[in-house]
C-alpha cells in the first residue's frame, strides 16, 4: 500500500553495501565513558550520583529536569569518576557524568514482566518513561510525551519508521534482518497504549531482506502491515513519510498528531519492548560505524557515552586518507571537529568520509537560477530564494519565502550545481530573525 | 574547515553533493551547438567561423578585463562568458565586419551581464541584449544576409534575403517561387540552406543540441514546447493570407530564430523563471510576442525582443507561480504584511 508518494526528493549513491551484510557485533567495552545529562530534546538531566561513587549498569544517573524530558542510565558498572562539562557530537559543551568502567558488566535489578500483555497503556507508558527512551531516529525527542498526545488529538495510525533514507547508514536495516520479532512486540505496543486499530512498518524498497524479514515475522498478524516505500531520499522525514503511508500532509508548524499519527523509529520501537518486557533502560544502541574513511565498516552494538574514537579504532582506524568524521548520515549528519565526543542515545551512525567522497565546497558560485533544488525540495519551497535572501543579509526576505518550513534534509544543497551552502545559509537566517 | 587539532574538515551538512557543477552546464550547452556552428560553417565559410570565435574570444576577454579591473574573483573558466560570446556570435549575418562582434560582446558581458551583478543577476539574456544593441545601432550592417553555398570558399559572397523577409515583403507564394516548390522549401529550411544569422539556419542541427540538452535534463520541454506550441497555433491562426486557420505553423517554426531562440536562448536559467508552471507563461508569452511582431511589427523577425521583453518578467512569474508548501492548504502564507 503505498497512499500518496510526497513530491520531490533525490536520489543520492546510497553506499549501504559497505556495512549492509555486516551482522550486529557487540563494541568491546571501554575503560571510560563519558555520558551526557542532555541527550535528548528538551530540559537536561540532573545529576544524581556524587563522584566517587559506584554505580551499577542500568543504575539511574541523572533524572528528568522537566516535563519534556528523559532521564539518563549509566551503560556500565563501575565508579563515578568526576561530572562536569564536556563536548558533545554538535561541538557544545554539556555537563556530563564519566564513569570507569571496571568491566564487569553488572547489571541493577530489573523489573522483568513476563505477562506484560496484561498492563494497562498508563503502566506501560510508566515503563517506557522511566527507561529513559528517547527517538533513536537522530531527533532523540523523549518517546513518552509522543504517546502522551492531548485529549482533543486523537491518534488512529501508529507508524513505525524502517526507511533509513539517509545514505551509508545500515543499523536500522540490521535490526530488522536481526531482531524483526522485538520490533514488532514494540510496535504491539505503541498499538495497544493508543488503543488504534493498525500499524504500519515503512520501509524503503530497495532493503527487500528487511521488507521480507519483517513480513514473515508479521506471519497471522492482522494489525500491522508493511509498507514498501519507493527508496527516495527524503523518505524517512517524519512528514514524508506520513505523507507516502497515509496520504496526509501535516500543515506547516503542525506536528504528526495533528493528523492523528505518530511515528516511532523501528530501534525506538525495539527499546519500548526491552523497557517494557526486562525493564531495560536506553543504555546501549545498534549503530553503523562505516564510510571509505574506515578500515572496518561495521554495524555494531555500543554503550551509550562510548567515545566515537573508540568505536573508529574498534573498526580498524582511520585510513589515510579520512578527512571526515560525521555523527549521524552524510545528508543531515554533524561533522566533527574531534571523535572525542561519546556516542549518545541518538547516535545512529558515525561515517569517516574519504577524500574521494567529499565534493569539497569552500568555493561556491552564485545562484543560476537553474531551478533544480526548487523541483526537488520535498517542502515545495524555494531553497533558492532562501540562499539568495540569506546570503545578502535580507533575512526577513527568507522569512517570506517560508524559511521556517525548512526542515534542513540538505537535498537542495546536494543538487545544486553552484555548490551553494544552502543548509548553511538557511540556519543563519533562521538565527537572524524571529519565526 | 579543518579543525586544527583533529585535522578534520568540519562543515555544515550535507557532506556529500551531486556531480553536477555549473561550469559543466555551461560547457555542455556550448556543446550542443556544435552541429549549428558546423552547419554554418558549411554554408558561409571561413569568414562565418572567424566572426563566431572573434564573438567568444571579445566575450571571454571583456569579461577577464572587468573582474581584473574590478578586484573580482576570476571566473572566465566557468564559461559562462564563452557561451554568451558563442551565442551571440551565432546570432549574426555571416559577414558582418569585425568591429560589430566586438561591439556586441562588449556590451552583452560588461553592460548586461557583469553591471547587473555578474553571473546569477542579470535580468536580460547577455547575448540577445547585444544582438539587440547590434541592430538598433548598425541596422545595415546587421541585415546583410549571404546566400548560403556549399562551397567552402567563398570570396565575394551574393546576399540574398532571408525567407522570414521575403515572406514579410512578398508573401508565402512568393517565398515558394524562390525555393522551387513547398517540399523543396521545407528540406531546404530543415537542412539550412537559406539565408540568415550563422547558427539560426539550420533546423535539424539546432534539433540535435536541443535533444542533447533536453536527453541531459540540462533544459526540460516547459519553455520550449510553450513557446513553439503557442507561435504555430498563431501562424496557423491569424498567419494565413486566405483568412483565419489558413496559415502555416511549419513555415513560421523552421524560418528566423525560432528554434535557436527556443531551445538555447529562451532557456537561459538566469533570465527565466525558476519554477516550470512559470515556465510554461513564460514561453507561451515569447510565442505570442514572437508571432505579434512577425505579423503586425516593424520587423520580419520577432524572436529576440519577444524573449527580451520576457526576460523583464521572469521574477514576477517566479513570485506569481510560487511553489505550494508541502501541507499549507491555499496560498503560502506570507510573513510579512504589506
Amino acid at each position: 500500500m503505498i497512499s500518496a508518494l510526497f513530491r520531490g526528493g533525490i536520489h543520492p549513491p546510497d553506499n549501504k553495501n559497505l556495512s549492509a551484510e555486516k551482522p550486529i557485533a557487540t563494541a568491546s567495552q571501554p575503560d571510560t565513558v563519558f555520558i551526557p545529562l542532555s541527550q535528548h530534546l528538551g530540559a537536561p538531566c540532573k545529576a544524581v550520583v556524587t563522584p566517587g561513587q559506584e554505580v551499577k549498569k542500568g543504575e539511574q544517573i541523572g533524572e528528568p529536569g522537566g516535563f519534556v524530558s528523559a532521564p539518563v542510565h549509566s551503560s556500565v558498572s563501575g565508579k563515578v569518576a568526576a561530572i562536569g562539562e564536556f563536548p558533545n557530537a554538535m561541538g557544545r559543551m554539556v555537563t556530563s557524568v564519566v564513569i570507569e568502567n571496571n568491566g564487569k558488566d553488572e547489571w541493577t535489578i530489573l523489573k522483568d514482566t513476563p505477562d506484560f500483555e496484561r498492563l494497562s497503556p498508563e503502566e506501560l507508558k510508566e515503563k517506557i518513561k522511566i527507561a529513559g527512551i528517547v527517538g533513536m531516529g537522530g531527533a532523540a525527542f523523549p518517546t513518552v510525551i509522543k504517546l502522551s498526545p492531548p485529549k482533543e488529538k486523537p491518534i488512529d495510525t501508529v507508524i513505525l519508521n524502517g526507511a533509513e533514507c539517509e545514505p551509508y547508514l545500515t543499523a536500522d536495516y540490521r535490526l530488522m534482518i536481526e531482531h524483526p520479532d522485538e520490533i514488532i512486540l514494540g510496535l504491539e505496543i505503541l498499538i495497544k497504549i493508543f488503543g488504534v486499530p493498525r500499524g504500519y512498518i515503512g520501509i524503503e524498497d530497495n532493503k527487500p531482506d528487511a521488507i521480507e524479514k519483517m513480513n514473515q515475522a508479521l506471519q497471522g498478524k492482522e494489525t500491522i502491515e508493511v509498507v514498501a516505500l519507493p527508496a527516495k531520499y527524503p523518505q524517512g522525514a517524519e512528514k514524508m513519510l506520513i505523507k507516502s503511508v497515509t496520504g496526509r500532509e501535516i500543515p506547516p508548524r503542525a506536528l504528526p498528531m495533528d493528523v492523528k499519527v505518530v511515528v516511532q523509529n523501528v530501534g525506538t520501537a525495539r527499546a519500548v519492548f526491552e523497557a517494557v518486557r526486562y525493564g531495560k533502560p536506553l543504555i546501549e544502541r545498534v549503530l553503523t560505524v562505516t564510510g571509505g574513511g574506515i578500515h572496518d565498516p561495521r554495524n555494531l552494538f555500543v554503550k551509550v557515552g562510548t567515545l566515537i574514537s573508540h568505536l573508529i579504532e574498534e573498526c580498524g582506524g582511520l585510513r589515510e586518507d579520512a578527512v571526515k568524521v560525521i555523527s549521524g548520515g552524510p545528508m543531515m549528519g554533524f561533522a566533527l571537529p574531534s571523535p572525542d565526543v561519546p556516542v549518545t542515545k541518538g547516535t545512529s551512525g558515525i561515517v569517516v568520509m574519504s577524500e574521494q567522497e567529499m565534493v569539497h565546497a569552500a568555493d561556491f558560485g552564485p545562484c543560476i537560477r537553474c531551478g533544480r533544488c526548487i523541483e526537488i525540495c520535498p517542502m515545495g519551497l524555494m531553497p533558492s530564494m532562501l540562499s539568495i535572501y540569506a546570503e545578502k543579509g535580507f533575512y526577513e526576505g527568507a522569512k517570506e519565502y517560508n524559511l521556517f518550513d525548512c526542515f534542513e534534509c540538505g537535498s537542495c544543497a546536494f543538487v545544486c550545481p553552484s555548490k551553494r551552502p544552502i543548509v548553511q545559509l538557511v540556519r543563519l537566517a533562521k538565527s537572524m530573525v524571529k519565526p | 574547515m579543518k579543525n586544527e587539532k583533529s585535522g578534520l574538515i568540519v562543515s555544515v551538512s550535507p557532506h556529500i553533493k551531486d556531480a553536477e557543477t555549473t561550469e559543466r552546464i555551461m560547457w555542455s550547452v556550448s556543446l550542443s551547438l556544435l552541429p549549428a556552428v558546423l552547419m554554418g560553417a558549411y554554408f558561409f565559410g571561413p569568414r562565418a567561423v572567424f566572426t563566431v570565435i572573434l564573438s567568444i574570444l571579445s566575450a571571454v576577454l571583456s569579461e577577464y578585463i572587468f573582474l581584473k579591473a574590478m578586484k573580482k574573483k576570476v571566473v572566465v573558466l566557468d564559461g559562462s562568458a564563452f557561451l554568451t560570446g558563442l551565442l551571440l556570435g551565432l546570432n549574426l549575418p555571416p559577414s558582418v565586419p569585425f568591429f560589430i562582434p566586438v561591439i556586441g560582446a562588449i556590451v552583452a558581458v560588461i553592460i548586461t551581464k557583469q553591471l547587473f551583478g555578474g553571473l546569477g543577476y542579470n535580468i536580460f539574456n547577455p547575448a540577445l541584449i547585444g544582438r539587440a544593441f547590434l541592430l538598433v545601432s548598425f541596422p545595415r550592417l546587421m541585415t546583410v544576409w549571404n546566400e548560403p553555398a556549399a562551397a567552402f570558399i567563398h570570396l565575394d559572397a551574393r546576399t540574398t534575403a532571408t525567407p522570414l523577409g521575403i515572406l514579410k515583403e512578398e508573401g508565402v507564394t512568393k517565398l515558394i517561387e524562390v525555393f522551387g516548390d513547398k517540399w523543396n522549401l521545407y528540406s531546404q529550411l530543415l537542412f539550412g540552406h537559406r539565408g540568415g544569422c550563422i547558427g539560426e539556419t539550420s533546423v535539424l542541427a539546432l534539433l540535435i543540441g536541443a535533444a542533447f540538452l533536453m536527453h541531459k535534463k540540462y533544459i526540460t520541454w516547459h519553455i520550449p514546447i510553450s513557446f513553439l506550441g503557442t507561435a504555430s497555433l498563431i501562424a496557423w491562426i491569424f498567419g494565413g493570407q486566405e483568412g483565419f486557420f489558413t496559415g502555416d505553423p511549419l513555415l513560421h517554426l523552421m524560418t528566423g530564430g525560432l528554434m535557436l531562440g527556443a531551445f538555447f536562448m529562451a532557456t537561459d536559467y538566469v533570465t527565466s523563471p525558476s519554477v516550470k508552471n512559470g515556465q510554461i507563461l513564460f514561453g507561451t508569452g515569447c510565442g505570442f510576442l514572437t508571432m505579434l511582431i512577425r505579423l503586425k511589427g516593424g520587423y520580419p523577425e520577432g524572436v529576440m525582443f519577444a524573449i527580451l521583453i520576457m526576460n523583464c518578467f521572469s521574477p514576477l512569474i517566479d513570485r506569481g507561480f510560487r511553489t505550494k508548501v508541502f501541507g499549507a492548504v491555499k496560498k503560502p502564507e506570507q510573513g510579512a504584511k504589506q
